[in-house]
């Protein structure tokens, strides 16, 4: 195959673009080694889950970061509205919250005072605790404040701690790294598509130019291969809207986090949170536009004996639960996942360079881990255009569902159709 | 037993209820106001324009059809003139042979019949001059007979002598 220098230069960008990242994460991992250095090894898996995680500050590099407004909700104490940047990275306590590894959490000592405190800082001690009938080891963090240690609890989250959460004593609204992104990509999508739609109103009558001529394609490409075949060619048109936010919005937080340094990096669509409420509009789009007939395929599926109806109905029924829950794993899982691919590949760099003992090993890892994540890039960057395209092409199997008529479906419909017309 | 460790934050699989508001609020907005302000429009002047396109694309092939249609009426009237002209032509060499015809026998007729009156006037006028003639000698005779009966009064020798002469004289010059 023939490498041209078109390839040759986006494969030299790529490469950068992964030992900036490679850097960023030495950066922060640096900034980590301190309160880390009593277990004095480099944990990957820790890392990388850090790293996916949403946070209240963004880490642009060794010891800079940009502060995020935090909004804090607490039901003892109300709300408590500031600037993450105040926190002073674990070294101050505001109304008893703390910034621990970039995320606030609180202090669930009622004891402790309110107000701003300055503590020593914030560590963490491996715990035995029961989890679920299990004896399981967590890392549970304190904050020191005046000799004393006052453990830290996280926000709430909607969990039901299966997933190692639960309710506490507050709930965090900030803006953080994954909102702020997703309000980047609401500005993006908001500046482009007004200018596209500005250029069919200028270009009336005329071939599409500039942007206009850039994003027609993709609009075209929704339309053509997800919204008219899957929805029908009579009702697609109500439902393009949807189809296209769902589309783009994905894609651009897709994009968005795939840039491993400021405005991005933020696993957004690989936060259950984010495909939660994105299945939860597909879900609600869906069944608010079912038709009578899709009801009675679910409840009474018509054309087949009652006994087998017994056990169709109730898979059918859960089959609503279950359609929309796939869309939100399905897009958790792979955004999530290409993430973790690349973080640890450019762990390698600390695996391989012994934690920063080894020099040559960090080379060695560097190379391999810039080459590998060089070419995990190009995956990720199919896997956003792929994702945000299954996304939607299943919303819209599922709305094409919701609306169809139902002929065509079965043979007693389809007869009566063609004998009535 | 290991466990993950998720540093001071939440697990990507805990749903944060601060994330799910503003991803509903965010995406909300988004899908609000570009529906509104792009989607929707995009989508109609996508529709108007792919219609203009289906309209120009079948208005040439209706022309195209026209014109062939025209063309092929072009060539029947073509053809038709020149079936009409040869038939006029061919029309027109019989009639004007007829005509020669017709105007060669008018005239001979004409001829014949001006010759006819011509003798019948000559054989009028030869009737005439005989009748003259014959009415101009009977004079004669009778001059001469007028003048003989004068002079027969004289001597009759004499008398004919000159009636000898007289009747000598009467020549049809």
């Amino acid at each position: 195959m023939k490498v041209t220098k078109t390839q040759a230069l986006a494969f030299g960008i790529l490469l950068i673009i992964s030992l900036f990242a490679t850097n960023a994460v030495r950066a922060q991992d640096h900034e980590h080694g301190h309160e880390e250095e009593a277990a004095g090894e480099y944990d990957p898996v820790g890392t990388v889950m850090h790293h996916i995680a949403d946070a209240n500050e963004f880490h642009v590099w060794k010891g800079i970061h940009i502060p995020l407004p935090c909004f804090l909700y607490a039901a003892d104490h109300g709300w408590t509205i500031l600037s993450s940047g105040k926190f002073e990275h674990g070294h101050k306590a505001i109304d008893r919250y703390v910034l621990n590894h970039g995320r606030v959490n609180r202090i669930a000592d009622p004891a402790f005072p309110m107000g701003e405190v300055h503590i020593e800082g914030v560590h963490g001690h491996k715990e035995k605790m029961m989890v679920k009938g299990k004896e399981k080891e967590v890392e549970v963090f304190y904050a020191e404040h005046e000799g004393k240690q006052f453990k830290l609890e996280k926000s709430t989250t909607w969990d039901g701690g299966m997933m190692g959460g639960g309710i506490t004593s507050y709930y965090d609204f900030s803006i953080t790294k994954n909102v702020f992104t997703m309000l980047l990509a609401a500005l993006l999508l908001i500046l482009i598509f007004s200018a596209v739609s500005q250029g069919y109103k200028r270009n009336e009558g005329q071939a599409p130019n500039g942007i206009q001529s850039f994003f027609e394609p993709f609009f075209v490409f929704i339309r053509d291969e997800v919204a008219k075949p899957m929805i029908g060619e009579k009702k697609y048109e109500r439902f393009m809207p949807f189809i296209m936010t769902l589309f783009f919005f994905i894609l651009f937080c897709n994009l968005l986090g795939l840039l491993p340094f400021f405005p991005g990096g933020s696993n957004v669509t690989g936060n259950i949170g984010v495909t939660f409420v994105l299945a939860v509009f597909a879900f609600i789009v869906t069944n608010l536009n079912g038709n009578k007939h899709y009801w009675e395929h679910i409840f009474w599926m018509p054309g087949i004996p009652a006994w087998v109806k017994t056990i169709l109905t109730p898979v059918e029924v859960l089959g609503l639960v279950i359609k929309p829950f796939s869309l939100m794993i399905r897009l958790f899982a792979n955004i999530s996942a290409g993430h973790i691919i690349i973080l640890s590949l450019i762990g390698l760099v600390f695996v391989f360079g012994n934690n920063g003992t080894n020099f040559g090993g960090g080379i060695a890892g560097a190379v391999i881990g810039g080459a590998f994540t060089a070419f995990m890039n190009l995956i990720e960057l199919l896997v956003a255009f792929l994702q945000a395209f299954v996304f939607s092409l299943l919303t819209a199997s599922y709305i094409g569902a919701a609306v169809d008529e139902g002929h065509g479906h079965d043979h007693d419909h389809d007869h009566d159709y063609k004998h009535a017309h | 037993m290991t466990h993950f460790v998720f540093i001071g934050g939440i697990s990507v699989m805990q749903p944060d209820p601060g994330l799910i508001f503003w991803t509903t609020l965010i995406f909300l907005l988004v899908w609000i106001v570009l529906g509104r302000m792009a989607f929707r429009p995009i989508q109609n002047a996508l529709k108007k324009r792919d219609g203009d396109i289906q309209n120009a694309l079948d208005e040439a092939k209706r022309a195209r059809e026209e014109i062939g249609q025209m063309k092929s009426q072009n060539e029947q009237l073509l053809k038709e003139a020149q079936e009409q002209r040869t038939v006029i032509l061919k029309e027109a060499q019989t009639m004007r042979d007829s005509i020669i015809g017709k105007a060669k026998e008018d005239a001979k007729t004409q001829v014949q019949a001006m010759i006819a009156e011509a003798k019948t006037d000559v054989e009028h006028m030869r009737e005439e001059l005989r009748i003259s003639i014959k009415n101009e000698v009977g004079q004669m005779a009778l001059d001469i007979a007028e003048k003989l009966i004068r002079k027969e009064l004289k001597s009759s020798a004499d008398n004919q002598a000159l009636t000898k002469q007289l009747v000598e004289e009467i020549k049809f010059n």
